[in-house]
């Protein structure tokens, strides 16, 4: 049994939220650039630049990439052979989410649903929680923008449905969003499980190097390059403004399901595509 | 992309009548944050009878809700949110003289209709470019409603904020002139 703090913990999940909001990741730069590469449109080109332009001047001058820093979303898996000492687990995460949001001049933007009266410190987060083999605990901290999670959905799909079926249901949410989730997107898919299952896997798929192919079913990865082609010949356009990327990525992830059921999620992340993790 | 055109409000109908769906456009002056809480206020206010905590004959709103200011600066990151939210509320701001309104997306038709109606333009600025977007930022006043505290409404002082023109005062709509 290893002893882990729970102040340990609080530090390292404020550290993570105000990384992740001030610095994009390598990948995602390196996506949007190559895109800029192949467009021909003044427009498109021009917005990809200040995309570009932008994730500069938030790391020189430490400023949010966004104005939207979040809802404070967590994928933990915790190693059965951690023991958390001095406090509960997840309100040390908690706690985390508070300092990164008050420290580093994030935005607070969650509310009660009903009176939309802000919390202030915006908690609750939304902490998923894996117990694995092991004695550490790995811990990826999403700031997730609700410009794009309005624009994700699921589906519960007749089996019949098929391949068709997924494609059709991602490529009608994708233009059905438009211009409103800042695209360049990445489209994330669920596929079976249950209801709930499908949309984390969906949210899952986000957490993937931007643009890389589905590692373990050349299914998916097969339908991750022929859905981008679709996609980007919508001619949706960086920002909506018309041009050959509207996404710069599809991440697909899959489990077995149910003999009656064929569930599907696309969760949508926007251009800055915000994660970062660490391993305690 | 065509010709920047230079704008500072107010902005009047005849300076409004000659945008067109499509022009590029830097803003700068005065105006005033407002999203969805202030705008589910500011209708509650008006259906009791009561008067805004800011006169919008003339006024352009810009949805936007920012980032505190770090310490030795004036504002923190500041871009657009989603329009399509606040259209349940336009008409209303738009009886009261608003003529324009700074955000990012597609909105209801019946608003880009209303548009036409109050000489009024709907301007888009690019979302997720917050830091530089905080350039364009001179100065900010806190105006009303400071207990819903990010969605709180402001007054900024915009230098040459970049916008396209989406909905024009003539039915001009951006999006649907994309091929």
């Amino acid at each position: 049994m290893r002893e882990i703090p729970a102040d340990k913990i609080t530090e390292i999940v404020k550290g993570l939220f105000i990384a992740a909001n001030l610095e994009l990741e390598e990948d995602v730069v390196k996506s949007i650039e190559d895109c800029r590469a192949v467009e021909d449109s003044p427009i498109a080109s021009h917005v990809l630049d200040k995309i570009l332009e932008n994730a500069q001047v938030a790391k020189e001058e430490s400023l949010p990439l966004c104005q939207d820093t979040g809802l404070a979303l967590l994928f933990v898996e915790l190693g059965q052979d951690v023991h958390v000492t001095g406090s509960d687990f997840h309100g040390a995460i908690e706690e985390g989410v508070r300092r990164a949001y008050a420290n580093g001049y994030l935005r607070k933007s969650i509310c009660d649903p009903l009176t939309r009266l802000n919390t202030g410190d915006n908690t609750p987060a939304v902490i998923h929680t894996e117990i694995v083999p092991g004695d550490k605990i790995r811990i990826i901290a999403m700031p997730k923008g609700g410009g794009s999670e309005n624009m994700s959905g699921a589906t519960m799909l007749v089996p019949a449905a098929g391949e068709e079926g997924i494609k059709n249901y991602v490529i009608e949410m994708v233009k059905k969003a438009g211009p409103n989730p800042c695209p360049p997107i990445i489209v994330g898919v669920g596929i079976g499980g249950d209801l709930e299952k499908a949309v984390i896997l969906s949210k899952k798929a986000l957490l993937r190097k931007a643009g890389e192919r589905n590692p373990r079913d050349p299914r998916l990865a097969r339908m991750e390059e022929e859905l981008l082609a679709v996609i980007n010949a919508l001619g949706i356009g960086p920002q909506g403004y018309g041009g050959r990327t509207t996404a710069l990525a599809v991440h697909m992830e899959m489990m077995p399901c149910h003999i009656a059921s064929f569930p599907v999620a696309v969760n949508i992340q926007c251009h800055v595509a915000r994660h970062k993790e660490a391993v305690i | 992309m065509s010709k920047t055109i230079e704008l500072t409000t107010p902005l009047t109908d005849e300076v409004l009548s000659g945008l067109k769906a499509g022009d590029a456009v830097l803003i700068s002056g005065d105006v005033y944050t407002a999203r969805d809480a202030a705008h589910r206020r500011m209708v509650e206010a008006l259906d009791r009878g009561e008067a805004l905590p800011v006169d919008l004959k003339g006024k352009v709103i810009f949805y936007a809700a920012p980032t505190p200011a770090p310490p030795g600066k004036v504002i923190g990151s500041i871009g657009p949110t989603t329009s399509y939210r606040m259209d349940p509320f336009t008409k209303r701001l738009l009886d009261l003289g608003l003529k324009g309104m700074i955000g990012k997306g597609k909105r209801a038709p019946e608003i880009m209709e209303a548009l036409k109606a109050h000489r009024a333009v709907y301007f888009g600025a690019i979302g997720g470019i917050a830091a530089l977007m905080s350039r364009c930022i001179t100065k900010v006043e806190p105006i009303a409603y400071a207990d819903l505290g990010p969605e709180a409404i402001v007054k900024l002082t915009l230098n040459k904020l970049p916008v396209v023109v989406i909905g024009d005062t003539r039915g001009g709509n951006l999006y649907e002139s994309l091929p």
